[in-house]
């Protein structure tokens, strides 16, 4: 690393940041608050809403007296299957997540690893992106079709498959960035010294991967947790997901607004815990992913 | 074990491609044979008769699609041009803060790892016409309140609005984490042979940031393409099909409609049409490489 900012006169703050290029005094701090402001503001409503009365809503009442009876009714309401929609979407997202790593970290490791002709490994991974690419929607029609025709239509077992295929691209393509960074040295190492294959990837190789695994898991888990319309399409009432509960919510003929806000609320959690528990991970896993 | 240990390299990579052509290509190639059949669900079970005709003639019936598709291509164009020009701006500028970056970065996650589907609902409360947060604001100005959602003329404005929200911070991580990476010595070069702050920014900082910027550009162009989950919540294509999507008509074709063969049609003609934009796109990618 060079510092030549301390040996050159240059003509700008020394506490400014070595890429300021422009607005680095308060254009930037406003900037910045701004885009806080615009990003929060929304969720800082709706949470608010979720704690008032439908007749505080309409009224726009300030200050409102807060109520805790929409995440009642909402979680335990006579009415509500939404305790059973958390439990179907935690079921199918931790799943389809601890599926969906065993398959795609061998497969990214065989790639990085393994001599295979290009025609496996080009075609392999030129696929996954192109699958990627495609909107979920297209292959609704044949899965439906073949869920239904092999008896798997509203099952869990069905829902789990697809989110596991649908997390794999981003989870080879991920894990594979992380095995690029491992000197290979180490592995053979230990073959040399009488480790077996497998022993050497699960023993020398794994543990060294472990952020990117944490990456991978939590971004498996939240795409797992948010998606809508293969749940949507390929279950009934009964396994009904929280993103599936949501659009049901919004349909009602008479929305209930403020429970809606609640349900909205809860359907966030998830991602808040595990983005204050691994937001190195995430930030690292989204912008790698779309680097690399 | 010793089995699963000698034949290793050879076994590792089967699940994945096991579950690839079981659940995608298999489908795929699935779509050829259901875009000629008429598909009906009885209580045995799936009857297929071959009516390659009929869906050639429901898709030439079909008046949605001209609205669907003028609808998918200024929604995409619209809100991607926006929010590649407000992340960049923002990346740029917010490089240049010396406190406050860190929570910045941990808010713009938000948004990435939200449910659609409560961004689309938290949206449709937000943009109600009684009490919503916008209508109170422009009744607290003493303005006419406006019909985010159920207007034709807007309503596109209103779904794209959404999307910008949603998506800026994505492309703000990208390409902030590209800003943080230009090499400093090249800026402190530049600026030792006394270049201004504009000519820095055109010609060094950019020109540094274009591979970061092609790739968010495609991403987001490629996931605009895709979207699905909010509209279906603000609108359903509605009013008539002024918000009507691409993806939306899909689903519509094959679930509440019930035509899963004309609905692989339209798939195939989709998937067709996503290839060919990424060839294009690769090319692109290449010409930025090079130059």
């Amino acid at each position: 690393m060079s510092t030549p900012a301390a040996a050159l006169p240059i003509p700008r703050s020394a506490a400014a940041p070595p890429t300021a290029v422009v607005g680095s005094g308060w254009i930037g701090g406003t900037l910045l608050v701004l885009a806080v402001v615009a990003v929060v503001g929304p969720f800082a409503w709706i949470l608010t809403a979720s704690f008032k009365y439908q007749i505080a809503i309409y009224s726009g009442e300030w200050p409102f007296t807060p109520t805790l009876s929409n995440y009642a009714e909402v979680l335990f309401g006579r009415r509500s299957d939404f305790v059973g929609n958390v439990v179907n979407s935690l079921i199918v997202a931790s799943i389809s997540t601890v599926l969906v790593l065993v398959v795609g970290t061998l497969a990214a490791y065989s790639l990085q690893r393994f001599r295979w002709p290009a025609w496996v490994s080009v075609g392999f991974l030129t696929w996954t992106l192109v699958f990627h690419m495609i909107p979920v929607l297209t292959l609704i029609g044949p899965w439906y079709v073949a869920f239904r025709e092999l008896g798997l239509y509203d099952t869990r077992f069905a829902l789990i498959l697809t989110h596991v295929t649908i997390n794999l691209p981003m989870t080879v393509w991920l894990m594979r960035a992380f095995f690029r960074e491992v000197p290979p040295e180490i592995e053979e190492a230990a073959l040399v010294d009488g480790c077996r294959p497998l022993d050497a990837f699960r023993r020398v190789t794994l543990p060294l991967v472990v952020p990117g695994l944490i990456a991978a898991a939590i971004l498996a888990f939240i795409f797992s947790w948010n998606e809508f319309p293969v749940a949507l399409s390929l279950t009934s009432r009964e396994l009904a997901t929280v993103p599936v509960a949501i659009a049901r919510f919004a349909q009602q003929y008479e929305i209930q607004h403020s429970q809606m806000a609640a349900a909205s609320i809860v359907s966030t959690i998830p991602a808040l815990i595990l983005m204050a528990l691994g937001q190195r991970f995430i930030v690292r896993g989204l912008t790698l992913g779309a680097v690399k | 074990m010793d089995f699963l240990n000698r034949s290793f390299r050879h076994w590792s990579l089967l699940p994945a491609v096991l579950l690839f052509v079981v659940l995608t290509i298999y489908p795929v190639a699935n779509l050829f044979r259901m875009s000629v059949s008429t598909i009906e669900f009885t209580q045995g079970g799936g009857q297929w008769s071959f009516t390659p005709l009929r869906n050639l003639a429901l898709l030439r019936a079909d008046e949605v699609i001209p609205a669907a598709v003028r609808n998918t291509l200024l929604f995409v164009v619209a809100s991607v041009a926006i929010e590649m020009a407000l992340g960049l701006a923002l990346a740029i500028v917010v490089a240049g803060v010396t406190r406050g970056k860190g929570l910045l970065r941990t808010v713009m996650i938000l948004p990435i790892l939200v449910p659609p589907v409560a961004i689309g609902s938290m949206w449709k409360l937000l943009y109600n016409y009684d009490f919503g947060i916008f209508n109170q604001a422009l009744t607290a100005l003493r303005l006419a309140p406006v019909n985010w959602l159920g207007s034709t003329s807007i309503a596109l404005w209103s779904v794209v609005i959404v999307d910008i929200w949603h998506w800026v911070p994505f492309v703000f991580l990208i390409l902030f984490a590209a800003v943080e990476a230009l090499p400093i010595d090249v800026l402190e070069a530049a600026r030792v042979d006394g270049a201004t702050k504009w000519q820095l920014l055109r010609r060094v900082v950019l020109p540094l940031l274009r591979p970061a910027i092609v790739v968010a550009l495609l991403f987001r162009t490629i996931l605009a393409f895709k979207v699905f989950d909010e509209v279906y919540l603000l609108t359903s294509g509605g009013p008539g099909t002024s918000t009507e999507l691409v993806t939306l008509h899909l689903y519509k074709v094959f679930f509440e409609q019930n035509q899963l063969g004309y609905g692989s049609l339209l798939s195939l003609a989709l998937i067709a049409a996503i290839v060919a934009f990424l060839l294009v796109g690769r090319q692109a990618v290449r010409m930025a490489r090079a130059s």
